[in-house]
Parts: structure tokens; C-alpha cells; sequence
């Protein structure tokens, strides 16, 4: 027998979007990208196009071994047979992809210390709040800089060095670490994949790698800085981390772009792989530009994210908060092959104006005693809508499987919609799953509270929704919890009238 | 400090203060009285600035202020306070970083300096003495799985922290035991000052044994039909409200 306590019973396409709500909580008013600047730096691009030229060359440029450069073809043939997937609850205007630049990186070779990176560079780390120079000494922050393809800095790297952890852009990987990249590169989420990670296979341009060896726990916090640059460029950023028996890891990445009008397509993958009784942390603010009221514009992220517990004991924890982008199709998932491991998944995911967000995860139970723990909340503002969508699978040699799933929606105003997807595959008896679902409204009598108490609306509002969200936030590591929570005020700024 | 004038609200067309006159002078307490429904707190949150209220016609003013036209959150910060009938649960959001908040906003607006958190705790310790409240409600979420009890000491320690300058308390005693009542009493007369006035709801005399009132309305069917002193509230004790009505209907 299944046992299956289902507390609240999901419903499949929860459509909860809310029509009679009272008027205050609906009108939308303009709010300019925080981050909208453009870097003046001169790019080196491609032709526009994909071909296998193109693949060659992007490989070419990066000086990959022979390996890379097969496996970067055998996608790109793969990719060329494959359809664009079509998702029910994300509507966007198609991608151009012969219209794109596969490869932009700035002009100068890449500089060897801060003193040789580009003043303009630099205004923009500034202007982004990027902690490099002091301040990411006092954070004791590792950041791996990332504009376009192309790492610009990487830092403590010696610190680290010492304990033998390797944390470098992925081209440098691919050089200096062949033999990790090839062990490990593909294994979790194979070039096969889908349309996206297809892609991205085939033409990815950088991106961080991290290699934790046996027993050693990562003394800081690894963080990456991601962000778009070039118009009409590509993004395909490509993540490896690999923890060895015993080691543990928290990694950062986070997330702004400048403001433009086209469509920018970002297709990243990452791939976590944690061996024996190892653990990774993986922590995401994402905070692309989402277009403007009217819905022009923003990124398109889709992104492919999956973690194998590979080891037994070994323990893969998802943790994003989702605000930026026009469109998010993302699924951080686990893969529990060893036995006891443990996966989860905590994600915030705030849709306003024109956004709209599929997301969800993935919790694939092989290994015996296998645990999985999913903590959704997500939060539709304006015209937008959040749907989220997960899956549940125990095998049938997983003994004693257990999950947690919990996915609550919060409404601001009525026009936006919530939907819940959550599906389960159950092949083995003794299973444990539990789901409970929630959906609840900003409520004016909650905003009339706040204001009668002296606290402005659009501040009552990012108090509620950070209440609302704070099991999440607790996860982030304290400095980005706080950057987390100031972007949730940012991005729901005039949601409410 | 407040001075109402034949104020009209309706709301979803529907006429529920039906010209409303008060004047409420500093250092005054004034107790509200009436039947269910006939309009007490429709006209604390009018006066708070609830959305979803009509005013028809009339006029509030508060401090020399046009209050109909102020937004909630100034009201508040120019010295208002609502101790709801209702409080409102705010999931997940600390109760004392809430109360910390609004002081800060309440203390900005007079351009005074915002109190760190060192220096609002002991703020806050101080009076929660005062309404004999317990800590750990403290690290609760805003009134989350709070008794009922429990809320209104809630809505008490915020005035209490807040100190308004004119504080309308809605049904504060419904609900209470006779304990909680003598001490959320006892928090009010303690704040009492000849520069603060307070509006108390109720339909009890007893609570006006504690808070001894200066005036005492009748509210009944959207307008005042009858005010009095401390008297008056026993009288209405002993004879309900059905005598009233027919003296306010042979006048009409
Ligand atoms: N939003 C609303 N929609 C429709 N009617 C309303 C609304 N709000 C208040 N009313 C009506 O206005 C009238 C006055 O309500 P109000 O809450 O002010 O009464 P009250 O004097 O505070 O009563 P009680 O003693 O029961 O607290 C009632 O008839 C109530 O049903
Ligand atoms: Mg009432």
C-alpha cells in the first residue's frame, strides 16, 4: 500500500487567479530596472548563427582539448534534430536562434589581477554591488566574476588552493583539469537532455567549476557573479561542481542585467555531483531584467539544474529566490541514488507586471532510505503568473523513501494567476509522501493593519511577502538573506495602488 | 483634537453614518455605546482612513488637520491609533521587528531619531510591564495563533509603545477576563495625559468602572442619539437601549 496522506488535496491547474478582489490592491505603476545600465565595452563577437563552424570555433578559441570539441559537436548534431519544447502556461514570442551571437567576450585577453581589469568593468561590479576589491575581503567572499563569457577575476584562489579546492572558470577547467571535466561533465544532466541543455552542450561559453577533494569542508562561501551584457547574445553559462567523499560546499550565484529592449535568451546548465557522505549547498538570486510594465522585453531563462546525490549519505540542497527574468523555466532537482541521501529544495518565486514563472523541482528517489524536503512559496503580482510544477518519483528499489512537499501561492491583487502542479510516481509501496498546498491573498485588511501602524503600503507589502517567504530566506546564508528580502521590496515595487 | 461634523459614510451604497457630530478636546475621555451594527466601528476605521468607506458629506478634522484626506499611514504617524475590534495575523513576520518598524516610521515622521534595536528593547520590556504581557509573544509572528486575550494586550503594548496622541479603542474589552481587563485598564490610565485623548468602544459599563469616561455617546442607527457623563452608561446598564430609540423616534 501507498500511504499517502495527502492533508490538502492538490488539484491539478489550480487556477486561482482572483477576480473580486477590492480595487486598492491592482494598479500597476512603472518601475525602472534597478540595474538597467548597459557597459560601455567594446565586444568581440561572432558571426551571427549556429553552425558547426561556429561550434568549432567557439572551442578553437577556448583551446579545448580534442574531447570537448567532439562532445561540443555530438550536441550540436543532436540539437539540430531537436523541437523547441512548447509549455501550456508560458506564452513568449518565438527565439531567433540563426539570429543570435554564440560567442561575445570583451576584447582584451583576460587580466591576471584586479589592477588589469578594465575601469569599466569595475564601475559596473560598483554599480552592481559585486563585493570584490575590499568589501568581499571583510565578506570573506570567493567571486568568481563573470561579464558575458568571459571570467574576469577570479579571488582566493591561493586560499583555497591550499586546501586543495579547485574553483575556476569552467574554460580554465577544461584546460588545467581535463580529467575532472571529462569524469564528470555530462553525467547529471547528458547532452541529450533537453532542447536547452542541448544547446547549451554545444555551444556553452564559461561558467564557474568547483572540486572539493575528500574530507575538506569549503571554508567560504563560493559565489559567482553572472550577468548579461551583450545584445542579442546567447547566454550559456555551464556549472560543474563536484564535492568528494566527506567534503561540503556552499555556493552563491546571483544575478542582475542591464536593461534592453529585445528578448535575451539565457539557457544556463548546472550539474552538482556529491560522492559519499558529502553535501552541497547551492544558493540562487536571480534577479534578471524582466521586461518593462507593458511586458517588452527581459530575459528568458531557461535553465536546466540538477543535482546526484551519487553517494550514500550525501545531501544536495537547493535553495532560489526567483524574481528577475520575462520567462523562468527552471527545475532544480535531485537525483537520491545513494542510499540515505537527502535532497531539497527551498525556492521563492515572485512574478509582477507581464513575468511569468514555471518552476518547480524534480525529487528522483532511487537509493534505500532516500529523503527529499520541498519548500515552495511562490508569489504572483501584477499580470503575472507562477506556476508551480513537481515531481515526486520513487523507483522501485528505493526502500523507505520519504517525502515532504509543501507549496503555498501568495496573490497580490486579481489579475495575476497561481497554478499547482504537482505530480507524483510512486513504484514502490513502503513510500512516504505527504503534499499540502496552500493559497492566500495580500489582504487589505493585513495592508490597513500595517498602515494604521504608520507603515507605508509598498513597505507593508514587502514585510508580508518576506514574512510570507521567510522559511526560504532563512536558508541563504545571512548577508545574501538581506540582499534577497531588499530585492523583494525592489521587484514589488508598485504592485500595489 | 478631533472635531467631527455631520459626517455621512455608506458604503457599497448603503448609508451607515447618517450625519455624526463629535468634538473630542485633549485630555478628554470619551466611551461610544450603541447596538450591534449601528456603526462604532465603521466610523473608528473612517476615522483611521480604511479603504471602502463613502463619506458622503461632513467633515473630520484632527489636530487642525483635513483627517479625511490624509493617507492611513499619516494618520498614524501624526499621533492616530486603532486598537482593532479584530486584529489583524501577519504570518511570519516577528512581532517585535513589526513594532520596532512602525515606531521608527511614527518617530521619522517627527523628525526625531530613529531608536536602535538595543535601545527599543528596552523600550519595550518597559511596557510590556505595563500590560503584564508575556515575553514570548514577543518572537511570535504579528497576533499569529494569539488567544483572543492575547491579541487585544497585543494592540494594548503598541499603544502603549506608540503613545498616541489620540487613541480610539474598539472593543477592547470584549473578550478579556476580568484580570486582563483590570490590566489593559490600567495600561490606558497610565498613559492618560492631559495632552492624549482616547475613544473607547464598548458595550460594557464595566469597563468604564477602570476607564472612567467624560462623556458618554450613544451610538445608534449611524447618528449619536444621545450623550451623557459616566451616568448615562449605568443607566443604560439597567435599561437597555429600547427606551432610547423610542425617545430618539418621537423627536423625529
Ligand atoms: N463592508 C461592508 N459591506 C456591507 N456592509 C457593511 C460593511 N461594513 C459594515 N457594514 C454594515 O454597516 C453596519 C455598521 O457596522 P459596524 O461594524 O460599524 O457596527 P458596530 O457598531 O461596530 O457593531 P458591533 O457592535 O457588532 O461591533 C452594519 O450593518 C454592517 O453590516
Ligand atoms: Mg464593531
Amino acid at each position: 500500500m501507498i500511504d499517502k496522506t495527502n492533508k490538502t488535496a492538490p488539484k491539478n491547474d489550480e487556477n486561482i487567479a482572483m477576480s473580486d478582489e477590492q480595487q486598492t490592491i491592482q494598479n500597476i505603476t512603472d518601475q525602472d530596472y534597478k540595474y538597467g545600465f548597459v557597459t560601455d565595452i567594446e565586444m568581440e563577437a561572432f558571426p551571427k548563427g549556429l553552425d558547426e563552424n561556429i561550434v568549432r570555433m567557439i572551442s578553437a578559441k577556448k583551446n579545448e582539448p580534442e574531447f570537448m570539441t567532439e562532445w561540443r559537436l555530438k550536441a550540436y548534431r543532436y540539437w539540430r534534430k531537436q523541437k523547441e519544447p512548447k509549455w501550456p502556461k508560458l506564452e513568449y514570442s518565438e527565439v531567433d536562434y540563426e539570429d543570435l551571437y554564440y560567442y561575445a567576450a570583451p576584447k582584451k585577453d583576460g587580466p591576471k589581477s584586479l589592477d588589469e581589469v578594465d575601469p569599466e568593468l569595475l564601475k559596473t561590479f560598483d554599480k552592481l554591488g559585486v563585493p570584490l576589491e575590499e568589501r568581499e575581503l571583510l565578506a570573506g567572499v570567493a567571486v568568481d566574476a563573470v561579464i558575458d563569457s568571459v571570467s574576469v577575476a577570479t579571488t582566493f584562489k591561493d586560499k583555497l588552493g591550499e586546501l586543495g579546492i579547485i574553483f575556476c572558470p569552467i574554460s580554465e577547467a577544461i584546460q588545467d583539469h581535463p580529467e575532472l571535466v571529462k569524469k564528470y561533465l555530462g553525467t547529471v544532466v547528458p547532452y541529450t537532455d533537453n532542447f536547452y541543455a542541448t544547446l547549451n552542450s554545444a555551444v556553452f561559453s564559461d561558467g564557474s567549476f568547483v572540486y572539493i577533494p575528500p574530507g575538506v569542508r569549503c571554508p567560504m562561501e563560493l559565489s559567482s557573479y553572472f550577468r548579461i551584457n551583450a545584445s542579442k547574445t546567447g547566454q550559456f553559462e555551464r556549472t560543474l561542481i563536484v564535492a568528494d567523499k566527506g567534503s561540503y560546499v556552499s555556493y552563491l550565484e546571483g544575478c542582475t542585467a542591464p536593461m534592453r529592449d529585445e528578448n535575451q535568451l539565457h539557457a544556463a546548465v548546472v550539474e552538482l555531483i556529491a560522492l559519499d557522505d558529502a553535501e552541497i549547498k547551492y544558493s540562487t538570486v536571480q534577479n534578471w531584467y524582466a521586461g518593462n510594465k507593458e511586458g517588452v522585453g527581459g530575459i528568458f531563462n531557461f535553465v536546466t539544474k540538477r543535482g546526484l546525490c551519487g553517494g550514500s549519505n550525501s545531501k544536495i540542497s537547493w535553495t532560489q529566490v526567483e524574481t528577475g527574468s520575462a520567462i523562468t523555466w527552471k527545475y532544480p532537482s535531485c537525483i537520491l541514488k545513494g542510499d540515505n541521501s537527502v535532497g531539497e529544495f527551498y525556492s521563492v518565486a515572485l512574478t509582477n507586471n507581464y513575468q511569468q514563472a514555471d518552476t518547480g523541482t524534480k525529487m528522483i528517489h532511487q537509493g534505500k532510505n532516500t529523503r527529499s524536503l520541498i519548500i515552495s512559496k511562490g508569489i504572483s503580482a501584477g499580470k503575472s503568473n507562477n506556476a508551480y510544477r513537481g515531481l515526486v518519483k520513487v523507483n522501485s528499489k528505493a526502500e523507505n523513501a520519504r517525502n515532504y512537499s509543501q507549496c503555498d501561492s501568495l496573490l497580490i491583487g486579481d489579475q495575476c494567476g497561481a497554478h499547482t502542479y504537482p505530480y507524483l510516481e510512486i513504484e514502490n509501496p513502503s513510500a512516504q509522501v505527504e503534499h499540502e498546498a496552500t493559497t492566500s491573498k495580500v489582504s487589505e485588511d493585513q495592508i490597513f493593519y500595517l498602515n494604521q501602524r504608520g507603515i507605508s503600503t509598498e513597505d507593508a507589502v514587502g514585510m508580508i511577502v518576506s514574512g510570507y517567504a521567510r522559511e526560504v530566506f532563512q536558508q541563504l546564508p545571512m548577508e545574501f538573506a538581506v540582499e534577497a528580502q531588499a530585492l523583494m521590496s525592489v521587484s514589488l515595487e508598485g504592485s500595489v495602488g | 483634537m478631533l472635531s467631527i461634523k455631520n459626517l455621512q459614510v455608506s458604503v457599497e451604497e448603503k448609508p451607515i453614518l447618517k450625519g455624526l457630530n463629535l468634538e473630542v478636546k485633549p485630555g478628554e475621555i470619551h466611551a461610544i455605546m450603541g447596538p450591534n451594527g449601528s456603526g462604532k466601528s465603521t466610523l473608528a476605521h473612517v476615522l483611521s482612513g480604511r479603504e471602502g468607506y463613502q463619506v458622503d458629506s461632513g467633515s473630520a478634522s484632527y489636530k487642525g488637520l483635513n483627517l479625511l484626506e490624509m493617507a492611513p499611514e499619516i494618520r498614524a504617524r501624526e499621533g492616530m491609533f486603532l486598537a482593532f475590534q479584530y486584529p489583524i495575523e501577519i504570518p511570519g513576520v516577528n512581532n517585535t521587528s513589526f513594532l520596532k518598524k512602525a515606531l521608527n516610521e511614527i518617530r521619522k515622521h517627527r523628525g526625531e531619531e530613529e531608536l536602535d534595536a538595543i535601545d527599543f528593547l528596552s523600550l519595550i520590556k518597559k511596557q510590556m510591564k505595563l500590560v503584564e504581557m508575556k515575553e514570548e509573544l514577543l518572537k511570535r509572528p504579528v497576533n499569529q495563533g494569539f488567544s483572543g486575550g492575547e491579541k487585544k494586550r497585543n494592540e494594548i503594548l503598541q499603544m502603549a509603545v506608540l503613545n498616541p496622541t489620540l487613541a480610539i479603542l474598539d472593543e477592547t474589552d470584549s473578550g478579556l477576563d476580568i484580570d486582563a481587563l483590570r490590566i489593559v485598564a490600567g495600561g490606558v490610565n497610565k498613559l492618560r495625559s492631559s495632552d492624549n485623548s482616547f475613544v473607547v468602544i464598548t458595550h460594557y459599563q464595566r469597563l468604564l468602572d477602570y476607564i472612567v469616561p467624560d462623556f458618554v455617546h450613544v451610538l445608534s442607527n449611524g447618528q449619536i442619539i444621545k450623550s451623557g457623563t459616566k451616568e448615562l452608561a449605568l443607566e443604560l446598564e439597567e435599561r437597555g437601549y429600547d427606551w432610547l430609540l423610542e425617545e430618539a423616534e418621537s423627536k423625529v
